[in-house]
């Protein structure tokens, strides 16, 4: 949905988003990184399991919660990249092992 | 439970909390700014320290770039500074609880300013939940934070000085408008020229707001006027965007990205769980603290400044933060009465000048009736996932409040603590049970005020590691 307007350069990075590793920049948020992304949607709701992704970008809307590094229910727009990251889209509830 | 004490704690760190937090480490007391951003700014000057020397800092404008010198102002002031911490629940004895790295503490403290800003105002509409839906004001964070613009021309739907302050922005950055849906309704420039004298004052703001304006229209930007209502469908995320205009005519569009705006709001949850009186403000179609002139709240030595105290923009937001700063170096006894009264005055002046503009902008961008009432099949909490419709019909048998209608629909019970749903929600019920809004109120507020872990309270007990 959104593209990025530099090459990030120096300050790029790796993470890995349900496995597949996905260019990222030093100091951006989770969140934008998945906006980047083609799949358009970032976790399904445990109502009615229907997709959604980061709506506020600010912190208020907990629409952009994700899995990180083994952690359920994470805001990921207010989680900056950190280089290995592991993401995952969270499907439904948060798992009890997460 | 290891406790920190201070004499004066802010909540957030943006242009109220920054200049708070400098004006009373002048004085000499010992100040701690906690923030649950990765670096200070707020959002106005969201990642002004790492955007400042890149190109990106001139399409954003002078604003914006005004927020490097602030930010090194505060950096250097000496105060505490703790970002990326959360702040999940905060008491009338002056204390409060904040998670950072996993970990809790306790911070004890002699004054509290709050100056935790505003929010968007929720804005529910048919499919607003889908993915490819989101705020204008969360499209700005992309491209400050993150230097990323929709990748396909984008539907912008809305009203306000942050919708045609984006535009501008995005236009600058090579980013593609589809068409601006504006919603601002028919007969409110004449509702807003009321208060033009006193808006005459701000002369440079109007023609600001003109400018971009002009800009966009030289841009060749296509804008639809007056729409009252908007669609949004997919199946799994957006696809088309159907708009209806006040005089019936109507648009239907595939859409990649729709951005909407409809103006912001105090975000007051902590001076609602502290107990501080709220009170309706008409003008602004929202509740705000009950504030004396030096913004303390009916707490005493709990103070609200910046947007949190009613929306009144960054210039006033730090003249409302040195107001506060002053009067609690007074009340600790850093600056005598005189004193603070001499230094009061012209920042009294400064603010009176900066809020002038306000009552035009309420007025011009009033929000439009639709939004309070949604559509029966439209989500209200978009949390909990439910519609209008549920908690319509709720609302009119037996005259449940806000508390009770939350327990029985679970409508703002899920993560986001009912942030996106709460007006929404209150509105329903001022209509359906014909009270005003004011009546109403909102949810009381319980901690915890974000998401906590065991882990994290637990480690209210252990000692620091370091």
């Amino acid at each position: 949905m959104f593209r990025k307007l530099h090459d990030p350069g120096a300050a790029a990075l790796t993470v890995f988003i349900d496995g597949r590793p996905v260019a990222a920049e030093r100091g951006e948020s989770v969140a934008a990184v998945l906006l980047r992304q083609p799949e358009g949607w970032s976790r399904t709701t445990p109502v009615s399991q229907s997709p959604r992704a980061p709506y506020c970008m600010m912190g208020v809307c907990f629409e952009c919660l994700v899995e990180m590094d083994g952690q359920g229910s994470l805001q990921s727009c207010m989680t900056p990249v950190r280089d290995g990251m592991r993401i995952s889209r969270q499907q439904g509830r948060r798992s009890l092992g997460a | 439970m290891t406790r920190t004490d201070t004499d004066l704690f802010i909540v957030g760190a943006g242009p109220a909390g920054m200049a708070a937090a400098v004006t009373a480490r002048r004085h000499g007391l010992s100040v701690r700014v906690v923030d649950d951003q990765p670096a200070p700014g707020g959002q106005i000057w969201r990642a002004i320290e790492t955007v400042a020397a890149t190109p990106c800092a001139a399409r954003l404008g002078a604003a914006y770039q005004a927020g490097a010198a602030r930010a090194v102002a505060f950096r250097s002031c000496g105060a505490v500074y703790e970002p990326h911490s959360q702040v999940w629940q905060i008491e009338p004895a002056l204390q409060a609880f904040i998670t950072s790295s996993g970990r809790a503490k306790k911070i004890g403290a002699k004054a509290i300013i709050l100056a935790t800003g505003a929010q968007e105002r929720p804005a529910p509409f048919p499919g607003w939940t889908l993915p490819g839906v989101m705020t204008v004001g969360a499209a700005q964070i992309l491209l400050k934070t993150a230097d990323s613009i929709p990748e396909k021309p984008v539907w912008i739907a809305g009203c306000g000085p942050l919708t045609l302050l984006y535009a501008t922005q995005l236009l600058a950055a090579g980013g593609r408008i589809a068409s601006l849906l504006d919603t601002t309704q028919r007969g409110r420039l004449g509702a807003a020229l009321r208060h033009l004298p006193k808006a005459l004052g701000r002369i440079g703001d109007l023609a600001k707001g003109l400018g971009w304006a002009v800009a966009l229209k030289r841009a060749g930007l296509p804008t639809v006027r007056h729409v009252s209502e908007l669609q949004a469908e997919g199946r799994q995320r957006l696809e088309r965007l159907r708009y209806r205009c006040e005089d019936g005519r109507s648009g239907e569009v595939s859409a990649d990205v729709l951005l909407v705006h409809e103006g912001v709001v105090p975000s007051i949850h902590m001076p609602l769980a502290l107990g501080c009186d709220v009170t309706w403000h008409a003008g602004q179609q929202c509740f705000v603290p009950v504030l004396d002139a030096w913004g303390e709240s009916s707490k005493q030595n709990v103070f609200v400044a910046g947007d949190g105290a009613g929306i009144g923009g960054a210039e006033a937001a730090e003249i409302r933060g040195r107001l506060a700063g002053l009067r609690v170096a007074s009340r600790l006894g850093a600056l005598s009465d005189a004193g603070v009264e001499q230094a009061a005055r012209p920042e009294r002046a400064a603010l009176s000048r900066a809020l002038a503009l306000r009552p035009f902008l309420d007025a011009l961008y009033a929000p439009r009736a639709q939004i309070f009432a949604p559509a029966d099949a439209t989500l209200a909490c978009r949390c909990e996932e439910v519609t209008s419709g549920e908690l319509r019909a709720r609302a009119a048998d037996g005259r449940p409040g806000m508390n009770q209608l939350k327990a029985f629909t679970r409508a703002g019970m899920g993560p986001c603590q009912g942030r996106q749903c709460a007006y929404t929600m209150a509105h329903i019920i001022a209509a359906a049970q014909q009270r005003p809004i004011a009546d109403v109120g909102l949810f009381r507020i319980r901690p915890p005020l974000k998401p906590v872990t065991l882990g994290e309270l637990a480690s209210l007990d252990e000692e620091p590691a370091a």
